[in-house]
């Protein structure tokens, strides 16, 4: 056989390994609909309840909460389709598939990309099917802002998708992974700036606001929505050019650290 | 746990091997922490050979098959397949070797097809070529009809005869199989030995962990591990020969002072083992009639048998084969509670 170099096929092990990803999600129903179900609900429940009582001072044109909460719940959508889609490395290693992707000759580099790029198109994938339902806003859809919006969703969903895989890493069980996600990423998505703007909130929850990374993917989605600086622009919402930079170096970190972990054989390997 | 017995491993088995050896351990030792799994294990596969390694649970085999696998590095001496350093060389290796593991490696969500066509892009493969691989290893295994449905809907054994395939689909020279016969029947068992020597007669060396005497016996040659050494290295009749004639066990009320007086009056060393006074006779039917000529109405039942590779491996390490594992699956629950999981 002639066996190719060592990393000679990185990109079939990438491609072959984000394919199985998604062939996994659509053969659960349940996931499908759940995934796609809960974020319609949360938008209309909150969206209607609290449009009524709640203004905030968003953009010259003062868009409706409904219309405000919008990109919020993309980036929900995003947050929680990528991080859930890392619980499969903890079923990859309980049901025993891990084992043969680490005796396989694929780099780590591969292997961590093969599981990024999944969740990434994922979330991605989910966040462009929430989106057709903005056609009920006032929001213009343009070529530019959708095709705008798809490269922030992949780069944001990326990140993210790094972010679960360092936790699910050397989790054993999927029980401790819940717990991650309503200590560490409920609140990061709350403090983002999807649920309430950061221009009034006291100092501490200000600055908590300014330090989360997910604020900065926050307003970019909200960038990428208008591409108006004009009408996504607030006191306490970062501009373009910031909200750019930090997701892309959150993306770069997120990718390093998830290489770095998977460095590691965990005592799952080895059951 | 004290083995008095244990001898040390041929050197003249080893030497025998030579460069074009397809496995060579040497000096191979491995730690958890505190507890030395392997200590210094050395042996060498020529190609083509159908190798056991046969040792109850806690032996160091399950370690040996990692370290071999290449699913954990190894800490000390070295490893070679087909003359590529295992540590050094490890993607080279990878190509050439076949893993078959005990747990499960499947996707279920995929079919079986699906798998394989999977796993050979993660070795290089790809196209028509990969599409015929599955085929033609799907029939070898007499899944073809089955090849699209999802592997969860298919029996255990019809899953174990997956991950066969997903072993041998990128034609590696060597296969390294962990415990293969779990959760087959006495059938597919024997299938699956015959399925391995056709293997070897193509040239194919196949490596595998058992815990099962009728599986070690159809192996070309077996190496026995306990507490992480190798207590002997041979076919499995030579094993068998190292007690030459058969192995008389006396069921006797109290079986320490029987062994001391048949020891006495005999002057032969009789084992104690779970009870049971073991003694090892060439000429094992005219000793029983002895012993009851000796010790008339102390003697409850007495069995005379071949040696089986159960005895050879009383004989070398002083311990009923399965006490052993029981005493390590102790001490392994021992520690997993120690460790609060």
């Amino acid at each position: 056989m002639a066996a190719p170099a060592a990393t000679g096929h990185f990109a079939l092990s990438v491609y072959t390994l984000a394919w199985r990803e998604l062939v996994r999600f659509f053969r659960q129903r349940n996931r499908v609909t759940g995934a796609f179900l809960q974020p319609v609900i949360f938008w209309a429940l909150f969206g209607a309840g609290l449009s009524a009582s709640f203004r905030p001072d968003v953009g010259a044109a003062g868009v409706g909460y409904a219309e405000y909460f919008f990109p919020g719940i993309v980036v929900m959508i995003l947050l929680f389709t990528a991080i859930f889609a890392t619980v499969s490395v903890i079923e990859d290693r309980r049901e025993g598939f891990l084992q043969g992707v680490l005796v396989a000759p694929v780099s780590r580099g591969a292997m961590v990309m093969g599981k990024l790029v999944g969740g990434t198109l994922l979330a991605t994938l989910q966040g462009a099917i929430f989106l057709l339902l903005g056609l009920t806003q006032d929001i213009a859809f343009t070529p530019a802002n959708v095709a705008a919006l798809f490269g922030v969703m992949l780069l944001l969903s990326f990140a993210l998708t790094g972010l679960g895989f360092i936790f699910a890493w050397r989790m054993e069980s999927t029980q401790g992974f819940h717990a991650v996600i309503s200590v560490l990423m409920l609140p990061m998505w709350l403090l983002s700036g999807a649920f309430f703007p950061a221009a009034g909130a006291p100092a501490w929850l200000y600055w908590t606001i300014q330090l989360n990374p997910l604020t900065y993917g926050m307003a970019l989605t909200r960038h990428a929505l208008y591409l108006d600086p004009a009408k996504s622009s607030a006191p306490g919402v970062p501009g373009p050019e910031l909200a750019l930079g930090v997701t892309v170096a959150f993306a770069l970190v997120m990718f390093a650290l998830s290489y770095k972990i998977a460095g590691r054989r965990v005592a799952g390997d080895l059951a | 746990m004290v083995s008095s017995a244990t001898t040390q491993p041929e050197p003249a088995t080893a030497a025998a091997s030579g460069a074009g050896a397809a496995v060579e351990v040497s000096g191979v030792s491995f730690r958890y922490g505190d507890r030395l799994a392997l200590d210094g294990v050395s042996f060498s596969v020529p190609r083509g050979e159908i190798f056991g390694l046969l040792g109850p649970n806690g032996s160091g085999k399950t370690t040996l098959f990692r370290v071999l696998s290449t699913l954990i590095p190894p800490q000390s001496g070295t490893l070679a397949i087909l003359g590529k350093d295992l540590a050094r060389e490890t993607f080279a290796v990878r190509h050439r070797i076949g893993v078959v593991f005990q747990a499960p490696s499947l996707d279920k969500k995929l079919t079986a097809q699906e798998n394989l066509i999977h796993h050979g892009h993660l070795y290089g493969l790809r196209g028509a070529d990969l599409k015929e691989r599955c085929r033609k290893l799907l029939d070898r295994v007499g899944l073809l009809d089955r090849a699209n449905e999802r592997t969860e809907t298919l029996s255990g054994g019809q899953r174990r005869r997956v991950e066969l395939a997903k072993g041998l689909l990128h034609e590696p020279d060597v296969l390294i199989l962990d415990e293969p016969s779990t959760g087959l029947d006495p059938g597919a068992r024997r299938d699956l030995m015959t399925y391995l020597r056709s293997l070897s007669r193509e040239g194919v060396t196949c490596l595998l962990t058992t815990h099962l005497m009728e599986e070690a016996e159809s192996c070309d040659r077996l190496a026995l591990l306990c507490q992480g050494k190798l207590a002997a290295l041979d076919t499995p009749d030579a094993l068998k020969a190292r007690i030459g004639g058969e192995v008389v066990s006396v069921n006797v009320r109290e079986p320490e002072g029987f062994a001391a007086r048949v020891q006495e009056r005999f002057g032969v060393s009789p084992q104690v083992v779970d009870g049971v006074v073991r003694i090892e006779r060439t000429d094992g039917p005219r000793f029983v009639a002895e012993l009851a000529e000796a010790f008339p109405g102390q003697i409850e039942a007495v069995r005379v048998g071949r040696p089986t590779l159960e005895d050879v491996f009383i004989r070398l390490t002083g311990h009923r084969f399965w006490e052993a594992q029981s005493e390590t699956d102790a001490a392994a629950k021992d520690k997993s509670k120690k460790k609060g999981r």
